[in-house]
């Protein structure tokens, strides 16, 4: 309240100029992309740079699902993500649990190795993995590219940590009432845990939907592929279609961009929660 | 008396046990599965050789002595490095300002922390091909905006002085709201009595930000530079998307993750590939540790 009272202050300026300019550059990307997206071709490579569209061409967008399968590549990046993050979201949930919570043989054995597969570049697993892939014949397969994304080591350590900071007497008052460990779970840590797992549940939604390197390795025909995949070959086949290609750009980054806007502050809490007891 | 080992045996409840090996299960064979055995194939896959139709051999150390020998690999480390060194170093300090200035509690600083996260959230093969187009040599906003102060851009993605420097803006764009976050995070954690102590001990803003602030901020930013850095070893989406396998100056920019990329699927020599990897793996790791040494010499524990 006092601060509202000092109507002009130097520094705040200051500091306003410098956001403002930085943000400005970080956002650039964005407003070309939304911009380009309602161009003609013509105006999108006219020098000296024409900035507005001269109007909304709705049709550059049409363009992407006629000529190209981008409504395919859509509902394959969609199905693919739900699949892995409730997978993703359920094992780790369990495992975080189990390893916060239950005192089993073996625990913080297997806890430091789950920790040390976290330390290993993913690059290590690639081609193991499509050995593997191509031995089960899941080459090209929704299944080949989901399934080993099914457990996350990260996700588990995270759901552990937060596990942790619920209160001992909840899961000793449950076990007085004659719950077992499995009923403790699901009944009175997974509603507690919700921010835990909204916060997890975001990060494995991004990494999913933008994931490249596995996709581009795993999956090689159109009808199979995923938006990043997509994006990425059609920019070889429309070379130099900026519309049509910033139209596709748009509609791939929208998703997640929402999901960050209704999710923020859990977001930020969670990279905040990871850096802190990283 | 019982000795304590073997009362702590006894405390397990079998029924306890049972369902926590369950709740385990699906992520130790995921992990099991898809990381940690994948970790010693590739080790093996190291020390063998992939003819034409995959017929596959073992060579010993042939992988290794060829890589000790190749002029790309060491072209590739030394992208690998700067690459690194100067994405860190532009991400932390970029970082390390946006954080400091957040903190001032200035009003729109949730609208600022929204923007500047912004690229955080974008799949990375499609602000690519903005950035691509930005960076372009005929077309692009980057040298028509250098034409206006009278400066002749190059076309930086296909120029070789060039490339490996877009390639680190970009990398730095994407990576700084991340930084910011865990920063601004541990700005909000120093105390605000210590601050008001340095003040009426006579120090400006600028004094107790270099005496009070940054020392208590440093395990943080140690944090951020030794995640970040992990991160910056392992870069390929960029180089892949702007670039590319078949680009004209890819040798000046390429670094190990790519030419492990090229080498293992696209080449298909997955032996050497996997030795490509593995030396990265181990660089990292030297890296790291030398990085958790000389921490002591500038991180501060309260």
């Amino acid at each position: 309240m006092n601060a509202r009272k000092t109507t002009i202050n130097p520094g705040h300026i200051a500091v306003h100029a410098v956001l403002i300019v930085v943000s400005v550059i970080m956002v650039i990307p964005f407003i070309w992309m939304v911009l380009t997206a309602f161009k003609s071709l013509g105006e999108s490579t006219a020098i000296p740079v024409q900035v507005f569209p001269s109007r909304l061409r709705w049709e550059n967008f049409s363009e992407l699902f006629a000529q190209f399968s981008f409504g395919t590549m859509y509902m394959n990046t969609i199905i693919a993500t739900v699949l892995r993050v409730t997978a993703q979201l359920t094992f780790a949930a369990m495992a975080g649990y189990a390893f916060a919570r239950l005192r089993f043989p073996g625990r913080d054995v297997i806890f430091a190795i789950l920790l040390s597969v976290m330390m290993i570049p993913p690059a290590l697993y690639l081609i193991p993995k499509f050995l593997l892939m191509t031995q089960l014949g899941w080459v090209n397969t929704l299944q080949g590219y989901v399934v080993p994304g099914f457990t996350s080591a990260f996700g588990t350590f995270l759901m552990r940590q937060f596990f942790k900071t619920l209160p001992e007497e909840l899961s000793e008052a449950a076990k007085l009432d004659g719950c077992g460990p499995v009923r403790t779970f699901v009944w009175i840590m997974l509603p507690l845990a919700k921010p835990g797992l909204i916060a997890f549940g975001s990060f494995a939604t991004l990494w999913s939907w933008n994931e490249l390197l596995w996709p581009l390795i795993i999956l090689n025909s159109p009808d199979k592929m995923t938006l990043s995949v997509g994006l990425a070959n059609l920019e070889g086949e429309y070379v130099s279609e900026y519309p049509t290609m910033m139209a596709g750009a748009l509609l791939a980054v929208m998703p997640m961009i929402a999901m960050f806007f209704f999710f923020q502050r859990q977001f930020i809490e969670g990279i905040a929660l990871t850096g802190s007891k990283g | 008396m019982t000795r304590p080992a073997a009362r702590r045996k006894e405390r397990y409840e079998w029924n306890v046990v049972f369902w926590a090996y369950v709740l385990i299960a699906p992520t130790i064979i995921g992990e099991g599965l898809f990381a940690l055995w994948p970790l010693v194939q590739s080790i093996y896959l190291s020390f063998t050789s992939w003819g034409v139709f995959g017929q596959v051999e073992w060579t010993g150390g042939a992988n290794y002595a060829r890589l000790l020998d190749d002029p790309e690999v060491y072209s590739a480390l030394r992208n690998t490095i700067v690459i690194s060194v100067a994405s860190v170093a532009g991400t932390v300090s970029i970082a390390t300002l946006l954080a400091v200035l957040l903190n001032v509690g200035v009003r729109g600083t949730s609208l600022y922390r929204v923007l500047l996260f912004l690229p955080v959230v974008t799949m990375p093969a499609a602000s690519a091909m903005v950035w691509k187009w930005i960076f372009n040599g005929d077309l692009g906003l980057l040298n028509g905006a250098l034409s206006v102060i009278g400066i002749d851009g190059p076309s930086w993605l296909t120029d070789r002085a060039t490339a490996l420097w877009s390639i680190v803006i970009v990398t730095i764009w994407n990576e700084i709201g991340i930084g910011m976050i865990i920063l601004l995070a541990g700005l909000q954690g120093v105390p605000r009595s210590l601050l008001e102590a340095a003040r009426l001990d006579g120090a400006g803003p600028i004094a107790s930000f270099f005496f009070v602030t940054l020392p208590l901020l440093t395990p943080t930013l140690f944090f951020v530079v030794v995640t970040s850095t992990i991160g910056a070893f392992q870069m390929f989406d960029a180089i892949f998307l702007m670039i590319g396998p078949e680009g004209y100056a890819l040798d000046s920019a390429q670094n190990l993750i790519f030419l492990f990329y090229k080498e293992g699927f696209i080449i298909g020599d997955k032996g050497y590939a996997a030795a490509i990897v593995l030396v990265l793996f181990l660089i990292i790791a030297i890296v790291t540790a030398v990085q958790f040494w000389l921490q002591k010499r500038w991180v501060h524990y309260g």
